[in-house]
């Protein structure tokens, strides 16, 4: 596949992986956060970690749109199906996330008596679609993810507008990948106790695309971290390691750009634009793992409100503790390790998921326990 | 049969007419659909006898019967439908176990208002497929539910057929040693409903891959290789197939990405929607695992017949307490290759 293939090279690998032993300092050694479920997923599906040195150890960031939704998000969703009859319609990941009374969207799915009923789309013009063949039902679409999946929200809200539609709104939960970072970078395992060690990130691929590479400076002038922005590919990651071990070693804490195909400075200014004609800051959001973090997320902006399900429906969130074993929060600051928590593989599984970092396939539990967990039991052929 | 026609006054209407909840209802109007949508398209003798079932000639050898229920949307698709697919589909199952299919019954739960011009184009598929695999329906039911209560059509077919003693081909006979070789590309059925079903305009020259192996498996028979387990990789994929099999036989498996069979524009669509091609399934593929010193023979002999000319090594059994089945990544690591966990869900970003 042209575009793809060249990035999941064997030979470039190996030589990548030779240039990075090389570079790595066999006395000191490195601890990267790559933010992104995107870098997990390929750093697990490749076995990108087989071809690092034992000093380069990876963190796995809380860049995964669906583990970091609160359960009280997901109840909203499906309060909206089961009272409010509505058609919920939403990306196929969060579907199997756990909510609050061993529901989740697709269980409830399954259980829905009333008119109510929960579907699975591809993107918000799907749902868009959904509310002008059926206008005599109210079409909620289930708006998630980082700035990513933000500005293709931001367009059906104003074609809905356009269209003068009377039966569509969306639940906006869309975060902000900076208010993220820093959360990370503030936390007290970071800043006070050290007991998590980041020595750089590796910064988002397609999250960069629309926001550029500018929103990253602050994080390595303010706290000293090496970020190189990287794409998807297992290349990318590995050359993206090679670049923030040159850093480190050099004493450096500058934002670099490995990925120049697609990310530029500025970011894309229209999608820019266009979020903010649509979109305002949130005072506040909960995020799965990190807590209430001030403006971190965005809520639809006033002039807009009639495509606000959170005003047009009568619900609120609700906070909703996380099960007590489960140690998303702490996997998701880069505290803990998907095996190191007690419930790993055993009663939490991408079966029966306690935790939302065990759902999608970005997640680091979920990642862990569907490529990598051949490494915890030591067999080899 | 033209005096019976006769006594239902007209015709059934395939044009237009549509199925009506008289049409499973058992009177007239049932026998009538029988005779002209069923009999006439199926026919064969035992299905002419009208009796409320097939009596038939015993073979020597052991029974092999398995069924299977069909309820695939889209109804046609590129490549297929679900009446070809309904009988390829089951005469592999009783394939796989070393049988030679004799004959497959069917059964049909229609839905109210479902168009007897498409009906009459599935049970023509059916007809064709069962033709050309030389196996008859030799019976059928037919239901009727109201609207909506069904999908349009759902249809369940059982297959019979006889294995000689000492064929003895079975998930738990896996063994250190073995090599896994599958019979051409991967996730081809699969990726032609998403296509159809969600539109995906470049993926639209991806075709079903659904055929009967019974012709191929006999090939592989005759080539004297020692066949552990013959399995087809439907629902879950490669990837879900194998894990099966490691846990019946306790071993575990290591497979080769690079060796894996997989059209460009499968690999495509799969990378378009963010699924894996391991976990697609497939309606005209089987995995082997053969004793190791036999796996070339038996490869050679696949590839020489028109179902198996991509057959692939793609890898080995080893001892493994965990039952792992895992891949060396074609980029130079390795991971583990899963079973299925619920469905496989397109990714976000």
């Amino acid at each position: 596949m042209k575009f793809i293939d060249e990035f999941r090279d064997r030979e470039l690998a190996r030589g990548l992986a030779a240039a990075i032993r090389q570079a790595a300092q066999p006395q000191r050694d490195y601890h990267f956060m790559e933010f992104c479920g995107g870098h997990t997923h390929a750093i697990a599906r490749y076995g990108v970690s087989d071809l690092l040195p034992a000093n380069v150890r990876m963190i796995h960031g809380p860049g995964c749109p669906v583990c970091v939704l609160p359960i009280g998000r997901i109840d909203m969703a499906i309060r909206l199906a089961m009272d409010e009859g509505v058609i919920l319609c939403s990306y196929g990941d969060p579907l199997r996330v756990p909510a609050s009374g061993g529901l989740s969207l697709l269980r409830a799915k399954a259980a829905l008596g009333g008119s109510g009923e929960i579907r699975m789309i591809y993107s918000g013009a799907d749902a868009l679609c959904l509310a002008q063949q059926n206008p005599q039902r109210q079409v909620v679409f289930f708006a998630i993810g980082f700035e990513t999946t933000t500005p293709p929200t931001a367009v059906v809200i104003r074609q809905a507008r356009a269209l003068g539609l009377k039966n569509f709104s969306v639940l906006c939960c869309h975060v902000l990948t900076p208010a993220a970072i820093a959360s990370i970078l503030e936390s007290p395992e970071v800043r006070q106790w050290g007991s998590v060690r980041l020595d750089g990130f590796i910064g988002p691929a397609h999250v960069s695309t629309i926001i550029g590479s500018r929103p990253y400076e602050f994080f390595a002038a303010e706290y000293r971290k090496p970020v190189v922005i990287a794409g998807f590919e297992p290349l990318d990651v590995m050359q993206a390691v090679l670049m923030l071990i040159a850093q480190v070693n050099a004493g450096r804490a500058v934002v670099e750009n490995e990925f120049a195909r697609a990310v530029t400075r500025e970011g894309n200014r229209k999608a820019q634009q266009l979020v903010a004609e649509v979109f305002e800051l949130r005072r506040s959001f909960a995020w799965r793992g990190l807590g209430e973090l001030p403006y971190s997320a965005l809520r639809i902006r006033r002039e807009f409100a009639d495509f606000d399900a959170e005003r047009r429906f009568p619900i609120s969130y609700e906070a909703v503790p996380d099960h007590p074993a489960c140690e998303c929060g702490a996997v998701l600051r880069g505290a803990r390790r998907p095996q190191d928590c007690r419930i790993f593989g055993s009663v939490c599984t991408p079966e029966n998921p306690v935790g939302s970092c065990m759902v999608s396939s970005e997640g680091a539990c979920a990642a862990h326990y569907s490529f990598g967990r051949f490494a915890d039991a030591a067999v080899a052929p | 049969m033209s005096r019976l026609r006769r006594a239902y006054g007209r015709a059934l209407d395939l044009r237009h007419g549509r199925i009506e909840m008289m049409h499973g209802s058992g009177g007239r109007a049932m026998a009538q659909l029988i005779d002209e949508l069923f009999t006439s398209r199926l026919g064969n003798p035992q299905s002419g006898q009208g009796n409320d079932a097939a009596v038939l000639p015993a073979a020597p050898g052991r029974l092999v019967v398995s069924t299977d229920s069909h309820v695939v949307s889209p109804l046609f698709f590129p490549g297929g439908d679900i009446g070809c697919l309904s009988v390829n589909g089951t005469i592999n199952d009783v394939a796989v176990m070393g049988a030679t299919p004799l004959y497959l019954a069917a059964g049909f739960i229609l839905e109210e208002g479902f168009p007897l011009a498409d009906l009459a184009r599935i049970v023509d598929s059916m007809a064709r497929a069962a033709t050309a695999a030389g196996v008859p329906v030799v019976t059928g039911d037919t239901k009727v539910v109201q609207r909506g209560r069904g999908d349009g059509v759902y249809i369940t077919t059982t297959g019979v057929g006889v294995v000689a003693d000492g064929e003895d081909w079975s998930g738990d006979r896996a063994r250190p040693g073995d090599r896994i070789i599958v019979s051409g590309g991967i996730g081809e059925h699969g990726m032609a409903i998403m296509a159809q079903r969600e539109s995906i305009g470049f993926a639209a020259d991806i075709v079903s891959d659904t055929a009967a192996l019974h012709g191929l498996i006999a090939v592989m028979r005759a080539s004297g290789a020692d066949i552990h387990v013959l399995r087809d990789p439907t629902r879950g994929g490669v990837a879900t197939t194998l894990n099966e099999i490691a846990r019946q036989s306790g071993v575990g498996m290591m497979l080769q990405e690079s060796a894996l069979p997989l059209q460009p524009q499968v690999a495509a669509a799969c990378e378009f929607l963010g699924l894996d091609p391991l976990y697609v399934a497939n309606e005209g593929k089987l995995l082997a695992i053969v004793a190791g010193d036999d796996a070339d023979r038996l490869l050679a002999a696949m590839q020489a017949h028109p179902l198996g000319q991509r057959a692939a090594l793609i890898g080995g059994v080893h001892d493994d307490p965990h039952g792992f089945v895992q891949m060396s990544t074609s980029f130079g690591g390795r991971r583990i290759v899963d079973w299925l966990s619920g469905d496989q869900l397109p990714r976000i970003c």
